[in-house]
């Protein structure tokens, strides 16, 4: 059965873009264009793996983040950033916070397929 | 770009004098694409200006940087994720019990390109310190290409090069942001000793290796060259040693004086022993 991946992004191109890559890797993709989008789409469905933007309008990522991890979802789903951020602060706090992994934008196919591998999801 | 069948046939066959690997036809292309920057910095007219530059031998340093351009020094951290799994669970548990006593390690890793493949290993050994607590390990890193070499040893990688297979936390851990390129900590760079060294010449110091990574090389041979490669890391493994290839490379055809074992998927043992534990076993 593939994997469910949620795309959280509020732009248009970085979701049909990431949605491209993933569903030539066997994804089913979901989409979301803030954090309460995203959270509202977990809460009900909770997906394998989410794809986050930082910068978001409504719901940042991060504030999204800790919202689901303090969520008493039964599953835990992978969370891999990815995003403008760049900076070691950024990435650290990603991780304090329950970040799986990290993608510093712009990223190809290689670099997303790697780091789903590295959290067990390709 | 203006570059005649004569001056690709002049570069191809300098990359292959001097490394024994051969440009295939269908990608005697990458000639062109791979020389331009230097054709570029170094004021010439074309390709077929620089191929005949390299003849008259005006421009010592010249033939280094062709051959360095030519050279394929794609690679990336943990390239094929499940392959570096199976070397740490499998393949160093192994040499592990059969080290003991000395606790003592020596790998290789030929064809590094730029490093991040003998970096990877230093990091994965090095972050399971209680694993490996009181044992030496040795990692000696090899690429004939002089460029790659010197931008291993300085560790230095861009946005792009830093992310792709290496895990966040080993990131943060392992190296120094730099604005635009993160630089590894001096910890690391101590652990990999790197070296030029062509494949096919005698295996660098110490000489011989519990571990050999020989990963997308090979295919960059012609059959024999191969065969003699293959020689040459068959003399530099120990009896009970690990070859570790790329994940389209086999031994299967190519040499016997390696095999694969049901066990180590991927991963390939020197002929003689394996074939002498598996007559014990019977």
């Amino acid at each position: 059965m593939s994997k469910k991946c949620l795309v959280v992004d509020d732009s248009k191109v970085i979701r049909k873009v990431a949605r491209h890559i993933l569903e030539t890797m066997n994804f089913t993709v979901d989409e979301a264009v803030d954090g309460r989008d995203a959270l509202a789409q977990c809460l009900h469905m909770p997906p394998d793996v989410i794809l986050l933007d930082w910068n978001m309008p409504v719901m940042s990522g991060m504030e999204f983040l800790r919202a689901l991890r303090e969520s008493d979802l039964p599953v835990r789903p992978k969370v891999v950033f990815c995003t403008t951020e760049n900076g070691l602060g950024h990435i650290r706090a990603a991780i304090e916070a329950g970040a799986d992994e990290y993608v510093m934008k712009p990223f190809d196919r290689e670099t997303l397929e790697s780091k789903l591998q590295i959290v067990g999801m390709a | 770009m203006s570059q005649s069948a004569g001056s690709l046939r002049i570069l191809a066959g300098l990359l292959e004098a001097r490394t024994g690997q051969q440009l295939a036809t269908s990608r005697v292309w990458r000639i062109e694409t791979s020389l331009r920057p230097l054709v570029r910095e170094r004021g010439f007219a074309s390709i077929d200006q620089l191929a005949s530059e390299v003849l008259t031998g005006r421009q010592p340093d010249l033939v280094d940087r062709v051959i360095d351009a030519l050279l394929n020094n794609e690679t990336f951290f943990f390239r094929d994720h499940g392959v570096f799994q199976l070397v740490d669970s499998q393949a160093l548990e192994m040499l592990r019990a059969a080290r003991q006593a000395k606790q003592r390690l020596r790998i290789w890793c030929a064809g590094c390109s730029t490093g991040q493949e003998a970096y990877s290993l230093a990091m994965m050994i090095a972050d399971d310190a209680a694993r490996w607590a009181g044992w030496t390990v040795d990692i000696v890193a090899t690429d004939i290409s002089g460029g790659a070499i010197a931008r291993a040893q300085a560790g230095i990688y861009s946005q792009f090069e830093i992310q792709r297979g290496l895990p966040i936390r080993m990131m943060v851990n392992w190296f120094d942001q730099d604005g635009e390129t993160w630089a590894a900590k001096r910890d690391l760079k101590r652990k990999v000793q790197f070296r030029r060294h062509n494949v096919l010449d005698h295996p660098p110091v110490p000489g011989r290796f519990d571990l050999i990574l020989c990963r997308n090389v090979l295919l960059y041979f012609p059959a024999p060259v191969r065969t003699r490669a293959f020689d040459r890391l068959h003399s530099a493994i120990e009896p009970d040693g690990v070859l570790m290839l790329g994940a389209g490379e086999t031994v299967l055809g190519q040499t016997d004086k390696f095999i694969s074992e049901r066990e180590l998927r991927g991963l390939y043992r020197p002929g003689g022993v394996a074939r002498a534990r598996a007559g014990k076993a019977a």
